[in-house]
């Protein structure tokens, strides 16, 4: 049986999503979706310049890549709806990535305002993508409340500090009957393999990829993790034990 | 509680035998830590840190990539009025300066917005001088409502203002707020400020509160460099950005680092901030708090600014006028200080992007 994701009714050709609020520059953006091999492209409508077409970073995008806006920025539950309003009654789609933050010193998701949210969004035809602290109750609630994956951080934003957060997300991966996306703190085309191998249904990429040196090359390296991770996955990676196994096991007086 | 309970703490504080006590491991430790403290971040103010700058910068440069990305948001200030009633002895505005008073009709702030907004910016920061008759809360929601259909962000940096009328302005349309205390130390306050309402000193250090409880978006605070001892300034303005963003985690907190400029009038800084003390505190700023937007003007020089791009600052002014309807009229009035860097909006894209950045015009809408 072929492998497949399905959002939102959409067959997604890459387990890879990519942020794109850190670019030098607008123009990379394209280069970047095609190293990568991304088809699912965030943006936040806070930075969309919709009066431009050179800043207009959506002019940026290609054509056959799926555009998630996000609702950075927003403060509560009402901002957040409304933000996910205007994107799309500005075109840009009804895929929409939550993202309320009610701390800006970390950058941490308030899963509450989170869950509100979903709630009403995904009753307006939205194919909700909520960015939430891992927690398997508030898990629950966004998949009640209609949402199409649940997207756990990894670690705070813009921190490259790695899956900080994996056995929160392991256990969402196991008890979650939706694709879990992590979201935020991946530094390393390894930390996204690790993710994918956990069963992580696919990984979001910003910082590293967008504040590397060579964000093209960067880019194409996460395409291959997240690749080798689920190939990892599928097919089944051995278990990690706590002790070496002795050759001779201490049951064998008891034969066969 | 306001921040004045936080600033007595520290009032009377022995800066001198801190200082005495810091050894290097102690700064090295420091700018190896991810979560730094109030006295770590005095610590990394202090002279013997200065040796240290190069470290410093390269964990600001680090932290700032992180956090912000390869992006300087621009932006430009518009002065709509320079009626004043206040004697602040370091200001152009200075109500026993003899300068021509202006401020601006509906017609003539319609044409700045017009002329900046074909600039490209989206970002507009709204100035005047603190007069209730000239520049009252009426006025400066006229100026709002024309504002609003050039830019998608609006900010505040007017005399200190109650809840209430934050709250006004808020619902107007503005979402930013600036206001400098000028210096933190009360006594000197007390003596710069001669005359006015702005001798107030704690009404003015509790705007940017009162900023935060009505809602604003976006507070940014500031020391005028020059005033007084400036590890001393840098110190209270970490604090009370600090104390703001503690006690208000879901408004976006910023600092500039306004340094003294030549202005009309006699006044010259009791301090001199030079450039290498400038970075210090800026890099130690990113340091204690990585992700405080931090804001540098036209105030400083174009080749100074071209180098901390990439090492903290994060928001920068550009095509900038101080003076009352600086980018259209023909008969202009004196500016609040001169401005240094006086290249273009256009230069500075170029200059961004060649320093391998993105300027960034939009970073905001009203929802």
């Amino acid at each position: 049986m072929a492998d497949k994701l399905v959002i939102g009714g959409k067959e997604l050709r890459s387990r890879l999503f990519i942020g794109t609020g850190k670019f030098s520059s607008n123009k990379i953006i394209p280069e970047v979706v095609k190293s990568s091999g991304a088809q699912v492209v965030t943006v936040a409508l806070r930075r969309i310049d919709f009066d431009s077409n050179e800043e207009n970073m959506v002019n940026h995008i290609p054509e056959d890549c799926i555009l998630m806006t996000n609702t950075s920025g927003a403060r509560n539950a009402e901002e957040a709806v409304r933000i996910a309003k205007i994107a799309r009654a500005a075109g840009c789609g009804n895929w929409i990535k939550i993202e309320i933050v009610t701390d800006n010193k970390y950058l941490l998701p308030d899963n509450y305002e989170t869950i509100r949210a979903t709630e009403i969004l995904a009753k307006e035809g939205f194919v909700v993508l909520p960015y939430m602290s891992p927690d398997l109750i508030a898990a629950r609630r966004l998949k009640d409340a209609g949402a199409a994956a649940v997207m756990p951080l990894g670690a705070p934003i813009g921190t490259n500090k790695g899956l900080r957060t994996k056995e929160l997300i392991k256990i969402m991966i196991d008890e979650i009957d939706l694709p879990i996306i992590v979201d935020a703190g991946l530094g390393r085309p390894s930390e996204a393999a690790e993710a994918m191998e956990m069963g992580a249904a696919a990984v979001l990429v910003n910082t590293a990829i967008a504040t590397s040196d060579d964000p093209v090359g960067m880019g194409e390296a996460f395409g291959l993790a997240v690749q080798a991770g689920r190939k990892a996955f599928l097919a089944g990676a051995p278990a990690i034990k706590e002790y070496a196994e002795a050759s001779s096991p201490l049951t064998g007086f008891l034969g066969a | 509680m306001s921040f004045y309970q936080r600033y007595s703490e520290y009032k009377n504080f022995d800066f001198e035998k801190f200082y005495s006590n810091i050894k290097d491991n102690h700064i090295l430790s420091i700018i190896n830590k991810d979560r730094i403290n109030e006295l770590e971040f005095l610590t990394l103010l202090s002279e013997k840190a200065g040796k240290y700058i190069e470290l410093m910068a390269q964990k600001s440069k680090r932290l700032t990539l992180q956090h912000f990305g390869k992006v300087i948001l621009l932006y430009t200030p518009l002065y709509v009025a320079n009626y004043c009633v206040n004697q602040c002895v370091y200001c152009g505005f200075n109500l026993s300066n003899d300068i021509t008073r202006k401020k601006l009709t509906k017609d003539e702030v319609e044409e700045e917005a017009k002329i900046i907004s074909d600039t490209g910016l989206r970002h507009i920061l709204l100035l005047t001088g603190e007069s209730r008759t000239h520049s009252s809360i009426d006025y400066i929601k006229e100026c709002v409502m024309i504002l609003k259909k050039y830019f998608s962000s609006i900010s505040i940096e007017v005399y200190p203002l109650e809840t209430d009328e934050y709250r006004e302005l808020v619902e107007a349309g503005v979402d930013g707020f600036t206001m400098y205390q000028e210096v933190y130390n009360e006594d000197v306050y007390r003596q710069l400020h001669v005359k006015g309402p702005k001798r107030n000193y704690r009404f003015r250090m509790d705007a940017p509160e009162r900023a935060c409880l009505a809602g604003m978006r976006s507070v940014n605070i500031g020391a005028l460099l020059g005033l007084d001892d400036w590890r001393k300034e840098a110190f209270f303005t970490g604090l009370h950005a600090d104390y703001l963003q503690d006690k208000y985690p879901d408004t976006e907190i910023g600092v500039s680092l306004p340094r003294m400029r030549p202005h009309s009038g006699d006044f010259q800084p009791r301090v001199n901030v030079d450039d290498r003390s400038l970075v210090q505190i800026m890099l130690a700023f990113r340091l204690f708090m990585p992700r405080v937007g931090i804001t540098l003007s036209t105030r400083e020089r174009a080749e100074f600014r071209d180098n901390l791009i990439g090492l903290g600052v994060t928001k920068m002014s550009a095509g900038s006028s101080t003076e009352v309807g600086g980018h259209a009229l023909e008969a202009k009035s004196e500016g609040q200080f001169d401005i240094c860097d006086t290249r273009s909006v256009k230069e500075m894209t170029e200059l961004i992007y060649s320093k391998g950045y993105q300027p960034v015009f939009k970073d905001w809408q009203a929802i």
